[in-house]
């Protein structure tokens, strides 16, 4: 049931172009799918981890940067994409060492104040960054010979990445490595007993986690052409944060999910209300409060209650547990 | 040289309106162990108000008392009604006050619209004062005894009261503060509503220097986090010292490197983090 609802939820996403036909919704889901590496990325740390990072959008940002300058100072795309995700790995290493000073809310804090240094410098470094006018960028890349430059191109281009990062993350999460992670998350001490080198774990996992951030942060500039100091800023962060948590933590569809109803929901919120910001707030409250183990789990919990509740009359219905992967969409 | 001393000068006082700032902060943080994010909302808030109040005829000093009183209430509201909710779950509260600031900012922008308001300064600090033969705007040697008022208050409030005693029995230790009979779920409320309207209150006494635009929460909140983590949580000495220094560094970092002035402040943050994690003056590691 499990693969049967994977192999459709897969096929619906790679033909979502040709029955979307609007180039407007292609192109959400394309945002979609990049928002979801990028909540992906950021789970890595809040989920596996337990360290719940406030400064990822200084990644993002710093790969989106990186990218725009390499591609305006002349580089290829092939070059800008390496220089960027170097630059975002150089970047992740001296956050994590900075942030790895503190636990829990200490890390919380120390992410805020390097993301708004990020920021700071976007908005004020003006003879680099531009300022708050931002770097545009003219081109997108052409992976063999292939423009990206119509939406569902670019949208299939995202997929692949998407799915790539999907099967490493997955991979990632069910290795030895990965449960050892999740064994400085919910044991440190004993993990330090047992001869784990927690610190050690804890930085490659932030370095896994900025990889993705950084590869997200490109599709992001690839997909806008343009990066401001917005995207750096702390509502960005927040934004994704609130992606992952509305989610669920430690899954791998609940960032997925949480990347859809975040930007499903801002842009039906934008086109009818001014207030995104305001909505926004009141999710994260709302969700923080009512549903702390966020979307997936919650519906998980649900779906299973169900069924227990089904199971006695039809075995048939068991299939209502499937609309879960296709609420990725 | 006299513009080295005017920036100096400029910097106290700035760093006496941090003070106002992050003494709650660090208070919050001391006692609740959470970085209250709504912290610049709630100065941006203070300011907001102060210029409602104004703007309907009331003095500029009963403008900023009432509107710190009325951040307070507000503060003690989403205590009691949001953080209380989520008994022992920092991060979660941390997430909450994070929605709220986003709220707060959505609220003003509605109310107050878009562009920079500037409060004007109180006629009776106008001008400027003469100091050893240098001319130094009045108002600013006017905030700089307020915030020197305000320290003193707050230092015999927390060392020489009943309450004071209780606040630093719990942010030494919550649970044997409670099982002494404190109630330290009261001073939860008590705590977040004094530091909530000292944010509110120095929102105004901002306003004449700053002025308030959208976007003042998120100007202020990375320094009062970057005085917390300098001088340590908790510790009124160390907002003191920590606002001061901050003072200094934003003002010479604006005034000699503009572009870089975020990383001339953030710098010494990032230093004391790696060498003293505590901060100069905090006794338990954030």
């Amino acid at each position: 049931m499990k693969r049967l609802a994977l192999a459709l939820s897969l096929v619906a996403l790679a033909t979502l172009p040709l029955w979307v036909g609007n180039s407007y919704y292609v192109n959400i889901g394309s945002q979609i799918l990049l928002y979801a590496i990028f909540a992906l990325g950021l789970n890595v740390l809040v989920g596996y981890a337990g360290l719940v990072s406030l400064g990822h959008a200084g990644l993002f940002g710093i790969a989106a940067y990186a990218g725009a300058l390499a591609i305006n100072h002349g580089a290829n795309h092939f070059v800008a994409i390496i220089a960027a995700l170097a630059a975002t790995i150089a970047a992740a290493a001296v956050f994590a060492v900075l942030a790895l000073r503190g636990t829990g809310l200490g890390f919380v804090m120390i992410t805020v104040a390097i993301g708004q240094i990020v920021w700071g410098v976007a908005y004020r470094w003006i003879s680099i960054t531009n300022g708050d006018n931002g770097v545009a960028i003219t081109t997108r890349p052409r992976p063999f010979g292939l423009s990206l430059t119509d939406a569902p191109n670019f949208y299939w281009a995202t997929l692949i990445v998407f799915l790539l990062a999907v099967t490493v993350i997955a991979i990632f999460s069910a290795s030895p490595f990965g449960a050892s992670l999740r064994g400085t998350r919910d044991q440190p001490r004993r993990m330090t007993a047992l001869g784990y080198h927690i610190w050690l774990i804890r930085f490659l996992a932030f370095l896994f986690s900025g990889l993705w951030t950084g590869v997200a942060g490109m599709l992001f500039l690839y997909y806008n052409q343009f990066i401001s100091p917005q995207a750096v800023a702390l509502g960005a962060s927040a934004e994704v944060l609130l992606m992952v948590i509305s989610g669920g933590t430690g899954t791998l569809l609940g960032p997925i999910v949480g990347a859809a109803l975040v930007v499903i929901m801002k842009n039906v919120a934008s086109a009818y209300i001014e207030r995104w910001n305001f909505v926004l707030g009141a999710i994260f409250v709302a969700i923080v409060i009512f549903m702390p183990e966020g979307i997936v789990p919650g519906l998980a919990r649900l779906a299973r209650w169900c069924l227990a509740k089904l199971r006695p009359q039809v075995t048939e219905v068991s299939g209502a547990a499937a609309p879960r992967p296709e609420s990725g969409l | 040289m006299t513009l080295w001393l005017i920036l100096a000068g400029n910097s106290i006082a700035f760093g006496g309106l941090l003070f106002l700032l992050s003494a709650g902060f660090s208070l919050i943080f001391g006692l609740m162990r959470i970085p209250n994010l709504t912290h610049g909302s709630l100065f941006m808030l203070g300011a907001y108000f102060g210029v409602s109040l104004i703007s309907r005829g009331l003095g500029f000093w009963p403008a900023a008392i009432l509107a710190g009183l009325g951040v307070a209430a507000f503060g003690a509201l989403v205590e009691r009604l949001l953080l209380r909710r989520l008994p022992g779950a920092e991060l979660a509260q941390v997430l909450v006050t994070l929605g709220l600031s986003f709220m707060i900012a959505d609220v003003c922008l509605l109310g107050w619209g878009g562009d920079p308001i500037s409060i004007a300064t109180p006629p009776e600090l106008r001008g400027a004062s003469r100091i050893a033969g240098l001319a130094f705007p009045t108002y600013r040697l006017g905030v700089i005894v307020i915030a020197v008022v305000f320290a003193a208050a707050l230092w015999g409030l927390l060392e020489k009261t009943r309450l004071g005693a209780m606040i630093r029995a719990g942010v030494d230790d919550p649970a044997i503060a409670r099982v002494v009979g404190i109630r330290v779920s009261r001073l939860f409320t008590i705590v977040f509503s004094l530091g909530a309207g000292l944010a509110g209150f120095a929102g105004v006494i901002g306003g004449p220097i700053l002025s308030v635009y959208p976007g003042l929460d998120q100007d202020m909140l990375p320094l009062a986090l970057v005085v917390v983590i300098l001088g340590g949580s908790g510790s009124l000495v160390g907002s003191f010292i920590g606002s001061l220094i901050v003072g200094f560094l934003y003002n010479f970092g604006q005034a000699m490197f503009p572009e870089l002035a975020y990383v001339v402040l953030f710098l010494p943050m990032l230093v004391i983090l790696v060498v003293r994690p505590q901060g100069l003056f905090g006794r338990v590691a954030p």
